[in-house]
């Protein structure tokens, strides 16, 4: 079958650590890197005879998902025991929901959510020795501190059909989840992690092909190379005749390479059954009123606000929205530029200028800059009172060290050169420089080139190109 | 000083509380008999005379509390060896509540490890033995708080009852035995068997007892999200009469399988209950022929969870072996008896893909149905009425090799537990020398009601236990 083309279809699992006060089951506070074992009580260390009860704050937050992902909440949502065997899971099973989810069949952008559910995060284990993984270690160590901590999962419908795709959606939800408050989604700290379920079938082709899982990439970059891989796995094996093995893969981000962690059928049997210990999710209107109205803009309805109302590139209009601070200091920008302010602009300098002066992820609200001192000096601009040169300029010192731009720009004079200055300026350059003037009129326009840099440099960047070659022009051909 | 040991437990707190009796006397006394147990009911006894108030509500009258229950500090196996000298950093909410009342704890009491049992032979610190026939059980899982009660070497006790584990033990010792509706007591702190069967409660020598007990056990427990407490309090109960009350015999749990001296006891206290002026009819439980099988699926499914986390990673019992899968496998093999392997096999089979619908799901269908069967019966009677066990005391060893026959000895408390609701077991009086245990059940939350109607019997019975107490 030399001319099938595949189309990859990708859903996402993924699991997101909430941010509420204390564990999911139990009283103890969330550890943020405490000692080990300090952030325990009897009932996460699963001791005999203790039993779970269902934090108040963990259905507030896992409701507030439900509803931003535009799911259905059940009624009636119960939870089950997962059974398996694992150092890291001190009671044996996992409380987790399995056939009746918190929420179910909602949307996020052009990708449908399958189902939204609470469970508990398991302990952490440290193996001692060589090469850090279980098989070969010389021991391991349990610290329960993470062990109870509340997680939402959250899983995809197979929507997706690239691992670009894949890694843009999920930009989309973690800023949703950010925007909500409702976790750190840190991937580096696994507040927030990701599995792919990944499959190929012929295009055009209704019917799903077999799929593989991919667990736990950190990083976006390794979530859009993993899933690369992995579909470019799939289909040299396909287009060699062969079949996919159902089975579940760890994408070494080193060497590239993926490596199956267990087949279809060493797929455990985790004897699922209602949890006796907990009584059923049934929100009231009352919970559900409350999860509604705690629930702010969210970015993908801000994105297309900002496209609407300031007239942004949809992509712009993305990256605003997408990091709530950004979107937040561009709008107190736009507020402050006032009736005549050029929100456009505005959103190139913010987009551009100022976040490549920001450290990764920094707030602009935490440098020097103030939402008024940029609109002012966007204003400037507009009004062609500095050069843009020297507005970059202004901007560096702003971020850095705060201040007025307009008088940044007056006490270091960095003002526009107005004509009569330029002219003056240019006509010297045109007399020391006779050869170019030369050269272009012989019709050799590069020429312009060396005319030009030196009046900028003798203006010290005050000077606007545009205004320096028309005088050159008139001056030349005149 | 016999005298203070032939006091009732609610008597005795009524005489410390008046100051006619010293608690310190009457720990002394309880605790001198307890150090002298030759049943085997105790595995543990406290050293030190607690301190109560003079004024506590149970006035220091000292209580045996079941090894199933998690006590701080104190040894607390379940009668297992995989956690053989656990000492829990925390007390269970009934044991807490009723020391914080002034009932101290003077021992840990025996019992089938884990609760799996009816004989108290399945315990890994060996069975113990029947005060009216020490070559005879029990009764279980709760056998050494039976005992001890029985024997006079506790005044009162506490255990749990998951489908019998309570009343059968009373009734082959001749006290009181009461299972509440489930919910009414916290969980808390009892090493689960079967979460959503398992329940707390007293075993006594008198209903009176049992109430006073009752009342300072119940009550909702942020702890335990499935308990619900009590809507009324419990009252002491005073009733001489049965007037206009109704008893409802099944047929289902009264026919072939009596031993003819239990059904002898039985049936005069039918007649009891019409000279007191109450009815007896028939009245069906037409799905309760099918209780057992579904306890036995549903328990041991509950169990196969409940009992994972003994795995030898953090507490108890860890076997010496190399890789992780042989020190789950050997810690497990090593720390568990056969009755528990069986029940950890059968419910992990249960709950297996493929077949879960074929049996937890069509047991839990069973278990609705028998629940609506009792609702059923409580439109028509005020109480169903059974013999507790179809047999009396059995001798130790007689059914330890055959596991259906024991879990037979259950057959009459199952289906209550599986529907929720509460019973008591008082004794009705003996077979050849052994007493003979009677059941009444109400519906969820009637337990002031069956309490009073098991006090007016008990006052016509005279049933005395004075014997095992010798």
């Amino acid at each position: 079958m030399p001319d099938v083309t595949y189309e990859p279809v990708i859903g996402l699992e993924i699991h997101v650590q909430l941010k509420t006060r204390t564990k999911m089951f139990c009283g103890c506070e969330l550890s943020f890197g405490e000692e080990p074992n300090t952030r325990t009580c009897p009932v996460c260390l699963g001791l005999p005879g203790t039993l779970p009860a269902t934090n108040a704050e963990a259905v507030h937050f896992g409701l507030m998902i439900g509803m931003a992902l535009g799911c259905e909440l059940a009624p009636r949502s119960i939870f089950h025991r997962k059974n398996y065997f694992y150092p890291d899971l001190p009671k044996g099973y996992q409380i987790s929901q399995y056939d009746i989810p918190l929420a179910r069949e909602g949307r996020l952008g052009d990708v449908r959510i399958h189902r939204v559910h609470l469970e508990e995060d398991a302990a952490k284990l440290i193996h001692v020795g060589a090469s850090g993984r279980i098989h070969s270690a010389e021991s391991s160590i349990v610290d329960f501190n993470r062990g109870g901590t509340p997680l939402v999962e959250i899983v995809s419908e197979p929507d997706l059909r690239s691992a670009a795709d894949a890694a843009e959606w999920l930009r989309l939800l973690r800023a949703t989840l950010r925007r909500l408050g409702v976790s750190d989604v840190n991937m580096e700290e696994g507040s927030l992690r990701c599995d792919a379920n990944v499959s190929l079938r012929p295009i055009g082709e209704a019917a799903l092909g077999t799929k593989t899982e991919l667990k736990n990439m950190n990083s976006f970059r390794f979530i859009e190379r993993g899933v690369e891989a992995e579909i470019a796995r799939q289909e040299e094996i396909l287009r060699g005749g062969g079949r996919i093995e159902q089975e579940t893969l760890h994408y070494d981000v080193r060497s590239g390479a993926l490596s199956s962690l267990r087949s279809k059928e060493e797929a455990h049997d985790y004897r699922y059954f209602p949890e006796p210990d907990l009584v059923p999710i049934a929100p009231t209107d009352e919970m559900i009123e409350r999860a509604r109205a705690a629930i702010p803009e969210l970015p993908a309805d801000r994105a297309e606000r900002l496209e609407r109302d300031f007239r942004l590139p949809e992509a712009q209009a993305k990256l605003l929205a997408f990091r709530t601070e950004v979107a937040d200091f561009y709008e107190l920008t736009v507020v402050a530029a006032g009736d005549g302010g050029d929100a456009r602009a505005i959103a190139n300098w913010t987009c551009g200028e100022l976040l490549a002066r920001l450290e990764d992820g920094q707030d602009p609200a935490d440098s020097k800059i103030t939402p008024d001192a940029l609109a002012k000096l966007v204003g400037m601009i507009g009004a062609k009172e500095v050069s843009q040169s020297v507005a970059k300029d202004v901007l560096g010192t702003l971020v850095a060290e705060g201040g007025d731009p307009a008088q940044i720009v007056e006490s270091a004079g960095l003002g526009r050169a107005d004509e009569s200055e330029l002219v003056a300026i240019v006509e010297r350059a045109l007399a020391d420089q006779a050869d170019a003037v030369e050269k272009i009129r012989a019709g050799n326009d590069k020429a312009i080139g060396a005319i030009m840099g030196a009046v900028m440099r003798e203006t010290k960047g005050r000077a606007d190109g545009g205004e320096v070659q028309r005088l050159i022009r008139e001056r030349i051909s005149g | 000083m016999s005298g203070i040991l032939d006091l009732a437990a609610a008597q005795a707190a009524e005489k410390v509380r008046a100051g006619e009796l010293s608690a310190a006397e009457l720990w002394e006394a309880y605790r001198e008999r307890a150090a002298a147990d030759e049943l085997n009911a105790f595995l543990w006894l406290a050293e030190e005379a607690p301190q109560v108030p003079a004024d506590a509500p149970l006035g220091g009258v000292p209580l045996a509390v079941k090894d199933l229950f998690c006590t701080e500090g104190v040894p607390s196996a379940a009668a297992s060896k995989i956690i053989e000298g656990y000492k829990p950093p925390y007390t269970a909410t009934a044991v807490e509540r009723l020391t914080s009342a002034g009932a101290p704890m003077i021992g840990k009491t025996n019992m089938d490890e884990f609760a799996m049992g009816s004989s108290n032979e399945n315990s890994a610190f060996g069975p113990v033995k029947n005060p009216w026939d020490q070559s005879r059980v029990p009764g279980g899982s709760s056998g050494g708080s039976a005992a001890a009660v029985a024997a006079g070497l506790a005044p009162w006790a506490i255990g749990t009852d998951t489908g019998g584990s309570i009343r059968q033990p009373a009734a082959l010792c001749g006290i009181v035995g009461l299972k509440p509706t489930y919910g009414s007591i916290s969980r808390y702190g009892m090493i689960a068997f079967a979460s959503s069967l398992d329940q707390a409660g007293p075993l006594t020598r008198d209903v009176t007892d049992a109430a006073l007990l009752l009342r300072h056990m119940v009550g909702r427990d942020e702890y335990d999200s499935t308990s619900t407490g009590h809507p009324d309090e419990v009252a002491l109960p005073s009733a001489e009469r049965l007037d206009g009350l109704r008893f409802g015999v099944p047929p289902e749990l009264t026919g072939d399988g009596l031993e003819p001296g239990v059904r002898e006891v039985f049936e005069a206290t039918l007649r009891r209950i019409e000279e007191l002026g109450g009815t007896v009819e028939e009245v069906g439980l037409p799905h309760s022929g099918h209780a057992i099988s579904a306890y036995y699926v549903i328990a041991p499914a509950e169990a196969s969870a409940n009992l994972a986390r003994f795995d030898g990673v953090r507490y108890g019992h860890r076997a010496q072996n190399g890789d992780l899968r042989s020190l789950y496998e050997q810690t497990r093999e090593e720390g568990f008896g056969p009755e528990v392997k069986r029940r950890i096999m059968l419910g992990t089979y249960a709950l297996s893909s493929g077949y879960y619908d074929a049996y937890y799901g069509r047991a839990q269908r069973v278990r609705t149905t028998i629940a609506e069967d009792f609702r059923s019966a409580f439109d028509l009677v005020d109480f169903i009425i059974t013999p507790t066990s179809p047999t009396v005391a059995f001798g130790l060893g007689e059914r330890i090799d055959d596991p259906l026959a024991m879990y037979l000895s259950d057959v009459l408390t199952v289906p209550m537990s599986l529907a929720g609701v509460p019973a008591i077991s008082i004794p009705g009086g003996l077979s050849e020398g052994l007493p003979v245990g009677i059941q009444i059940a109400g519906p969820a939350f009637s337990e002031n009601r069956i309490l009073d109607a098991a006090h007016a019997l008990e006052r016509t019975i005279g049933f005395d236990g004075g014997r095992a107490r010798a």
